[in-house]
């Protein structure tokens, strides 16, 4: 595999995961998860796991998401801390 | 508090990268774990289940039982969150709105009014604000029945392909959510109410724990679905093969219910009235 995909995906995952704990807007924080399961979805995809890659990009990154805004539609926006 | 519990995360997170370091490199033969029973999947997966895709073969056949409770563990996350969040009552709302939907007029209902009938000119709308977005609806409409299509070929081609019960499931249970979405939560009910969504949850588990049963009571192991052989007609071989495909429907018809039950209690805080 080009390690340079490797490695930029690597970066990504790794920025998108600080965003989506230190932002302080939940809807973005959502967001920002649901893209890193996406990127997540493409690692696994690299490493010959493809099973894990499609249930990854069907529950983390689809699923998952649409609970998470369901439940920031219904509490609050902004987080505490 | 938040500079211990940050000091506590680093190090642990230390210990992990560190502990990492350990592990035999990616792709090692010669690791502990391609040495055990690894190669006896890769050889023998093909002649015991006729299933092409050893992944398949091993989360439903080999390891049967555990995905039979990973199953389990889903309709009770469904359960618990019936339980967690569903209000008791019926609570009808005071105020309703409506939306005449010729001229695009809405009406706030007030309580002990005159609600209108179901009918093709007044739409009932939820309290939160939403404009009539006729492309949004078509779009949905066309694609949802190719996304429940593209859903049941991942359920039944899990044997050739990656997929399988739980992936089908869950995008059979997206379709659902996006009609939620896209029009309201009481169209998305019409289609698969509350009670059928749980019956099916239900029914999901029942098939995959009663395909067990049965080969338990032709003689076999639990779960053993060569025993299914002179059912289904075929050789014990093939017969794993029809197993396989039987308990993965089972599979994808608990998750779908599981993950629409989940999403109509949680986008309606448990009212089950006006969704996201």
């Amino acid at each position: 595999m080009i390690w340079q995909i490797e490695f930029i995906i690597f970066t990504i995952v790794i920025i998108l995961a600080i965003g989506a704990i230190s932002v302080k807007d939940l809807l973005s924080a959502a967001i920002l998860f649901g893209a890193y399961s996406f990127m997540m979805c493409l690692l696994w995809a690299i490493m010959g796991a493809v099973d894990v890659a499609f249930t990854e990009a069907s529950v983390g990154a689809g699923i998952s998401t649409v609970l998470f805004v369901a439940a920031v539609f219904r509490t609050t926006r902004r987080t505490k801390d | 508090m938040k500079a211990s519990a940050s000091i506590v995360v680093v190090i642990l997170g230390a210990v992990l990268i560190f502990c990492s370091f350990g592990f035999p490199p990616w792709g090692d033969p010669e690791s502990a774990a391609s040495r055990h029973v690894s190669p006896y999947y890769i050889e023998k997966s093909m002649d015991d289940t006729s299933v092409p895709n050893i992944v398949t073969a091993v989360l439903a056949d080999y390891r049967g039982y555990d995905t039979m409770f990973e199953t389990i563990v889903i309709f009770t996350a469904g359960i618990a969150c019936i339980f967690l969040l569903r209000s008791p009552t019926r609570r009808r709302t005071d105020t309703r709105l409506y939306r005449h939907i010729p001229t695009g007029i809405t009406l706030r209902i007030e309580k002990g009014g005159k609600f209108p009938a179901d009918s093709v000119d007044f739409e009932r709308i939820d309290s939160v604000w939403v404009p009539y977005d006729l492309i949004v609806k078509t779009t949905c409409r066309l694609i949802v029945p190719f996304i429940q299509l593209f859903a049941l070929y991942v359920i039944a081609h899990g044997h050739h392909s990656p997929g399988g019960g739980f992936q089908g499931g869950v995008i059979l249970g997206a379709a659902m959510l996006l009609i939620a979405v896209a029009f309201d939560l009481r169209s998305a009910k019409r289609r698969l109410s509350e009670k059928t969504a749980a019956f099916l949850g239900t029914l999901g588990v029942v098939i995959y724990a009663g395909t067990g049963i049965v080969c338990a009571l032709l003689g076999a192991n639990y779960l053993d679905y060569s025993a299914l052989a002179p059912l289904l007609g075929v050789d014990p071989i093939t017969a794993r093969s029809h197993g396989i495909l039987i308990v993965e429907i089972g599979v994808g018809i608990a998750v779908m219910a599981v993950m629409v039950m989940l999403y109509y209690n949680i986008s309606s805080a448990g009212r089950q009235d006006e969704g996201l």
